[in-house]
């Protein structure tokens, strides 16, 4: 503590800190957004060229988190935009009136299927299919046929080859729990998830903790099936060492075995910056901020027409007839489905 | 030690001494008190009516309940495991001088900065059901099934708490047993006692301090266990903190999410007043001014074979889990080689997420040593005030030093957001709000590092250097200064450790463009793929060497006894 080379050191720190902190001149329009969000710098140079405004992002934690956060401060909000609500919390986020209307001319572009929010307070900007994906070497090692959806996993050859998330903590595991809810309905549900415990179902807190952890293609992990996106085969090839022919593992897309997840963005209330908002949510929704989108986020942009990346149009795939519950309906089962999941599956 | 002062010049003082707790306490008002409280405020009051329909499932089922009880159990167990394990360790590196012995050190704290899932990966690829362990043991015994079952089960992060804390034990206990006089032992040896006998009757007491006080630190940090036991334990475990994260973030029950972290406050608040009631009663002042009684080289045989016995342990525990993450960085599909570090420095999309490694190293040692400087300034003066603090002062004023450590993450960062948003306290987008919160959380590692030397410091010696005409900053030099050194050093090296691995509240603070280590791991973790995997490895890799390298540093920048 005595020592002054201690003491030069820590007012510089402090020094340089208070000089980084103090540059900003240019107009700014903060979005606020979970720690996956990502597109590439050039991009949001581009805004700024156009509207000599620089975007300002804030992280703060996992979608649930972010929203949480963004709810709580909602006298006084933390941002202009919100990015990163999808059609599970999307009810929670409307109804606690943390975001105002604005009707893009974007949003012409979009799909009706996408656009769950008829006032326009939360728009769609891209979505992804959560699904089943199993490791295609493993099956045909075994002599395995891989599963074809939902109904085969409570079978006896698939026995203690499934992994799934834990709805209560991970994202991925609430979207596959309402899979199972949209597709045998609100009783049958229970009955599935019992024998699915029967069949020896694996349980993790998270996605990484499976991916990486469990499922057959991380180190020291045994189990073929995993909870996962109907991109992974393609982040797979994207991120794999070795040039790829195919991918080393496959999406379950048959009807009925995936959700859509739609990830939305909205204005929020009571932001000092209404004009600069707008631009920033036309620009999301914008042909350059959407064809960003898969290589960044491995999900798909919400405009159809927006031109693909070789390796989406290779190996991501969509869900055929995915489950599309209506958030009020998510919003007014949730609690109820995983507690009655916790009952079921875990004690 | 009882303290209490006479004379009028003393009066003085202890008004002086007074004034030594507003720092701290100034610090918590803003950034733990107002936060806190106005977080408790919202969720059980959201219409300015106290709301308690949704706090029925509280106490209307056993759930809860036993929950606590779950939490209390498995921090007591990992906590006493803990002590039994390491305080070998600690004795050895007290004792004994030998070849690597500062580098072995330095890795033994290691672990304190990984992050959880990194952590959970070591263990899998390890001990997992197709991990080196039971692969080996399937050859060499030519069996069909794995031997080790610990995946999911309570043993799994038991170890895993106790891979965390066993430097807390080594550094604490073992800087404090360094300084015990040796011969007391040895007379006692010498009137016959067995070496059983001396540890039992003449050690053990001396140490209780350092071993409370460092028992007090992993108990508190496995009660607000989240990771580890989430990640290691599965989800048929849940302790208190992790049932506040379910309920507060995809639950939305608030209210419930409150009344848990105020559970949990309330819980470690009485028990660390306990402790400090017991602190009291076992704090011993030590009579020999011999502050550093010199290490011996070891000499005997059964010596060489203790020291041995014990470093391989610590090879195999600690070790053990950073080799497997070492060898997942360079085993690539094709063979050992460097590609997922040379991956790290590619940015191949152009991506906003992308993070060149020398900008996270330089983001994380940033905070870390914002942090660690808070931390040790705070830390300081608590400990200042409550070594000389009346006993209801300290009975009162301790734990509550400690709570930031046992308060719920989720709560805390939640209450910063609604409670630091206006100026002049508009803090809650500002770069240094993380590391405010690391200093929060490291704080209560400092004092608890600190308060058992200086309780140690005989008054009797600063009266003599005083009465043989030493100005008191002359005593405070010679006499306290070398003895806190090394206690304020081990608190250092907590606040960096704890700030590099971000710890804690600082997941849910929000923050501006500055990725660190860790937030650089976890992007790796959230996207599939081979080359992320072994990128999220490289990554942890390099945050090891960092936080290394930053305890070498903090070593250096600790002047050695006396020199200023």
């Amino acid at each position: 503590m005595c020592n002054p080379r201690t003491l030069v050191l820590c007012i510089l720190f402090f020094l340089s800190a208070g000089i980084a902190e103090a540059k900003e001149k240019i107009p700014f329009v903060t979005l606020m957004t979970h720690d996956s969000f990502a597109v590439s710098q050039a991009l949001l140079d581009d805004f700024e060229k156009q509207h000599g405004a620089e975007i300002k992002i804030l992280k703060s934690g996992d979608a649930g988190a972010a929203l949480n956060q963004a709810i709580l401060s909602k006298k006084n909000p933390l941002a202009d935009v919100f990015f990163g609500v999808d059609n599970t919390f999307m009810s929670r986020a409307l109804s606690a009136g943390i975001f105002e209307p604005y009707e893009s001319p974007f949003l012409r572009d979009l799909p009706n299927a996408l656009k769950l929010d008829p006032s326009n307070r939360l728009l769609p900007v891209d979505y992804g299919d959560v699904c089943l994906n199993y490791d295609k070497s493993w099956f045909s090692k075994k002599g395995l046929a891989p599963p074809r959806g939902l109904d085969d996993l409570i079978m006896p050859p698939y026995k203690g080859l499934t992994i799934v998330q834990n709805p209560a903590t991970s994202s991925p595991g609430l979207a596959f729990l309402i899979t199972t809810v949209g597709k045998y309905g609100a009783s049958g549900y229970v009955e599935f998830w019992k024998k699915l415990r029967a069949n020896d179902v694996y349980v993790t807190a998270g996605w990484s903790e499976a991916y990486y952890g469990k499922f057959v293609r991380a180190k020291g992990g045994t189990r073929p099936i995993v909870v996962s996106y109907a991109s992974s085969p393609a982040a797979e090839v994207y991120y794999s060492e070795k040039k790829l022919a195919d991918t080393p593992t496959a999406g379950i897309l048959d009807s009925g075995s995936a959700f859509r997840q739609i990830e939305f963005v909205g204005i929020l209330k009571n932001t000092a910056k209404r004009e600069l908002a707008k631009k920033l949510i036309d620009f999301m929704l914008s042909p350059a901020f959407q064809k960003e989108i898969p290589l960044h986020m491995w999900v798909f942009p919400a405009n159809p027409e927006t031109p693909l990346p070789d390796v989406f149009l290779k190996y991501a795939q969509k869900a055929k007839a995915p489950i599309l519950l209506l958030p009020d309906t998510i919003e007014n089962g949730r609690e109820k489905w995983i507690e009655t999941w916790t009952d079921v599956v875990l004690r | 030690m009882d303290r209490d002062l006479d004379g009028c010049g003393f009066e003085m003082k202890s008004r002086l001494h007074t004034w030594l707790v507003l720092p701290p306490l100034l610090f918590l008002g803003i950034f733990y008190f107002y936060p806190l409280i106005s977080i408790l405020f919202l969720s059980f009051m959201p219409e300015g009516a106290f709301e308690i329909t949704k706090l029925y499932k509280l106490v209307r089922t056993g759930y809860y309940a036993g929950v606590l009880w779950f939490t209390v159990w498995q921090a007591a167990l990992s906590t006493l495991l803990t002590v039994i394990v390491a305080l070998p360790g600690a004795y050895v590196f007290a004792r004994f001088d030998f070849k690597g012995k500062v580098l072995l050190q330095n890795l033994a704290t290691i672990p304190f900065v990984l992050p959880t899932v990194v952590t959970a990966a070591a263990f899998h690829a390890l001990l997992g059901p197709r991990g080196l362990v039971n692969m080996i043991l399937m050859r060499l015994f030519h069996l069909e099934t794995p031997v080790i079952h610990l995946d999911q089960t309570v043993w799994f992060f038991l170890l895993a708490h106790v891979f965390y804390n066993y430097t807390v034990i080594l550094r604490i206990v073992g800087g404090f047993w360094s300084r015990l006089p040796k011969n007391l032992g040895e007379s006692a040896r010498m009137l016959g006692a067995s070496d059983t006998r001396v540890f039992f009757s003449i050690t053990l007491p001396l140490l209780k301090p350092a071993i409370l006080a460092a028992s007090l630190l992993v108990f508190v940090f496995c009660f607000t266990s989240f990771g580890v036991v989430l990640i290691l334990g599965g989800p048929r475990f849940a302790t208190v903190e992790v049932e506040i994260y379910r309920q507060a973030l995809h639950l939305f029950n608030l209210p419930m999410a409150s009344a848990l972290a105020l559970i949990q406050i309330g819980f470690t608040f009485g028990l660390i007043a306990v402790y400090t009631k017991l602190e009291r009663k076992v704090a011993v002042s030590l009579t020999l001014p011999d502050s550093h009684s010199p290490h011996q080289k070891i000499q005997t045989p059964q010596e060489c074979f203790f020291v041995g016995v014990n470093i391989l342990w610590m090879a195999i525990l600690l070790g053990a889990p950073l080799m497997a993450l070492f060898l997942q960085s360079v085993l690539t599909e094709e063979g050992p080689s460097l590609v997922y570090y040379a991956g790290l420095l590619e940015n191949k999309i152009a991506s906003i997420l992308y993070v060149a490694p020398i900008a996270a190293i330089a983001n994380s040692l940033g905070y870390a040593l914002v942090a660690t400087l808070i931390a040790l300034v705070l830390g300081w003066f608590s400990a200042a005030f409550l070594v000389g603090a009346k006993k209801q002062g300290a009975l009162i004023l301790d734990p509550l030093f400690m709570l930031p450590l046992s308060t719920s993450a989720i709560t805390l960062g939640f209450g910063f957001v609604i409670a630091l948003d206006e100026p002049p306290l508009n803090l809650r987008s500002s770069i240094f709000l993380p590391a405010i919160a690391h200093a929060m959380v490291a704080f209560p590692f400092v004092i608890r590092s600190l308060l058992p030397a200086w309780r140690s410091i005989p008054q009797n010696l600063r009266d003599a250097a005083a009465l043989l005409g030493a100005s008191p900053l002359r005593t405070w030099c010679v006499i306290d200064w070398p003895i806190l050194r090394r206690a304020l050093l081990v608190g250092a090296v907590f606040a960096f450790a704890i700030s590099m691995g971000e710890f804690g509240a600082t997941v849910f603070v929000v923050r501006p463009q500055t990725p660190t280590m860790p937030l650089a791991i976890f992007r790796y973790l959230s996207h599939p793929g081979s080359l992320n995997y072994g990128q999220a490895m490289a990554m942890s890799c390099l945050l090891m060497i960092t936080t290394a390298a930053g305890f070498l540093f903090l070593q250096k920048m600790m002047p050695r006894s006396g020199g200023f």
